[in-house]
């Protein structure tokens, strides 16, 4: 059992000489795992310096899941030397795709969840949790569009990719929030629903809404705090399903480290009374 | 390569990414319901400029020389021609130094592809394989005859070249560098060697005849050859010099001794 993981914090270059630094309790820190697909040198030192002081997440955003093609044997080559290399608490990917016949689309898009594409993205599943020997966390994306033709909806989608390959979830908060807005579903029933024995990691982010259409579609934009209403969720969650490494998701008109470990702090805050009553 | 797969998932995932870079009319159905919805902008903005933002990234020199505004509409209109091949950003823009070769707009800065190519340089230095280092004092004790027809192994982290035509690393370096350009540049050509000798990439000056002795070792020729080579670019050039030059600017990994020599 690796150590009880509270809240974590996105990992960002800026923050380097904090992030190693910072002693406190449960902290972890989670990065994009193909911004460490290089071959050695100074981001490579970097990586290896925060994860011998914290635990470390590997968060993948561009294997392509939902695509319809098997996963790029070198991309898991590189993620497997990676995942090796560090001994990540956690490994995840997104429900969705990027790479298609060999160009990369660098954005988590959307497809219909039929019963051929649930196959699909089964079959690449396990072909990634093999080639890695570890479980792999799936995330519940964000939803702009109104898409036809699901044969299924996203949690019954996602429980049945559990149940048929054993992986992992990894639900986003903030994602469920942002979804719910643009396309007019119950968040909070979403969240109560969600399989919560599968959920290894929940995500928490700041949203924004379009600059053209204003608060009819929220985009997904990690530059600004968690949202109150994202917390309300977190915190319907939590009292569900009990507590799981939370990570704070900050990529865009970055704080300073202090602001973000302030946000992170409420998160710790609201697991650990949860952690001490299961123990 | 990659079968081409006309399930339905196939052929939305066809639509869909085409869609991305192209105008409105689609002709698969799913899809265009998709694209009819304002929303689909989010996909299209959240791709490119995620593209954008890498290649301004990749290419530091260059934004600093063209400014911000000018750079990302160059690079706007490279997305549209180079997706992205792999699934990281961190070397995207292999082909943009060419394009920018090309680009009407840039007829002006006849300098700047190969600004791009050393911007390129760093990106690759700085992600190089780790390797040892070969050191002046390695050498120490080397018979003549055996150094002569050894082979010098470039180190994975070293790139350089000569550009004749301008002062292509003084550019570069004034550039690359948050730091105010000092005095004038004198218009010569330049060649510039960039190493990653301790936890940063380094660069530094070197000649014409350096860069040609790199250029033979990188081939494969012995050391006396690649320094033939050296002379026959400048018959001046000290052969002392260039080797001290390279070995204390960390360009080699390893000397390899000829099979044929018995010191293998």
């Amino acid at each position: 059992m690796t150590p009880r993981l509270t809240a974590g914090l996105g990992l960002k270059p800026q923050h380097f000489e904090d992030a190693l630094a910072c002693p406190a309790a449960g902290l972890w820190f989670e990065v994009h795992a193909e911004n460490y697909f290089v071959d050695g040198g100074p981001r490579l030192s970097w990586l290896d310096a925060i994860r011998g002081r914290h635990p470390l997440s590997l968060h993948g955003v561009a294997l392509s899941l939902a695509a319809d093609a098997p996963p790029d044997p070198e991309h898991l080559r590189r993620l497997r030397r990676l995942a090796d290399r560090v001994d990540p608490a956690i490994v995840s990917e997104h429900l969705a795709w990027s790479t298609w016949r060999g160009a990369y689309h660098p954005d988590l898009l959307p497809f219909p969840r039929t019963s051929a594409a649930l196959a699909r993205i089964a079959t690449n599943l396990g072909i990634v949790q093999d080639a890695l020997g570890r479980r792999v966390a799936v995330e519940n994306p964000s939803h702009y569009l109104r898409l036809d033709g699901h044969d299924w909806n996203e949690i019954g989608f996602l429980d049945e990719l559990v149940r048929r390959t054993g992986c992992g979830l990894l639900i986003d908060v903030n994602n469920v929030h942002v979804s719910a807005a643009n396309l007019g579903f119950d968040a909070a029933a979403y969240v109560d629903a969600f399989p919560g024995d599968a959920v290894m990691e929940v995500h928490l982010a700041g949203h924004s809404c379009d600059p053209a259409l204003g608060e009819s579609l929220l985009i997904d934009s990690h530059d600004a705090p968690v949202a109150e209403p994202v917390w309300t969720l977190y915190e319907r969650l939590v009292a569900r399903i009990g507590a799981r490494p939370t990570l704070i998701e900050r990529d865009d008109r970055l704080p300073c480290f202090a602001e973000l470990l302030a946000e992170r702090e409420r998160a710790h805050r609201a697991l650990v009374p949860v952690l001490a009553e299961a123990a | 390569m990659h079968p081409a797969s006309t399930t339905p998932l196939a052929t939305f995932q066809d639509a869909f990414a085409q869609a991305l870079f192209a105008g409105d009319e689609c002709a698969d159905a799913r899809v265009a319901a998709l694209v009819a919805q304002p929303a689909f902008a989010v996909y299209r903005n959240t791709v490119v400029k995620a593209c954008i933002d890498a290649l301004q990234a990749n290419f530091p020199a260059v934004t600093r020389l063209v400014g911000e505004e000018w750079f990302r509409a160059a690079a706007g209109e490279y997305v549209t021609r180079e997706r992205p091949r792999e699934p990281s950003l961190l070397r995207y823009g292999a082909t943009f130094p060419g394009f920018l070769a090309g680009f009407p707009p840039a007829i002006g800065l006849p300098y700047l592809a190969d600004v791009a190519r050393v911007d390129r340089f760093w990106t690759e230095a700085h992600a190089a394989a780790v390797a040892p280092v070969l050191r002046a004092q390695d050498l120490v004790g080397t018979d003549a005859t055996v150094l002569a027809d050894a082979t010098l192994v470039v180190h994975p982290a070293a790139r350089w070249a000569w550009f004749g035509d301008a002062p292509i690393r003084s550019i570069w370096s004034a550039n690359r560098s948050a730091e105010t350009s000092t005095g004038e540049i004198a218009w010569c050509g330049e060649g510039v060697l960039l190493t990653r000798p301790d936890a940063a990439v380094g660069w530094c000056a070197i000649d014409a005849a350096a860069c040609r002795f790199l250029d033979a070792c990188a081939e494969g020729r012995c050391v006396a050859e690649a320094m033939d080579a050296a002379l026959g670019v400048d018959r001046t050039a000290d052969p002392a010099r260039i080797a001290t030059t390279l070995m204390d600017a960390r360009a080699f990994a390893r000397l390899v001794a000829s099979a044929t020599g018995g010191n293998a």
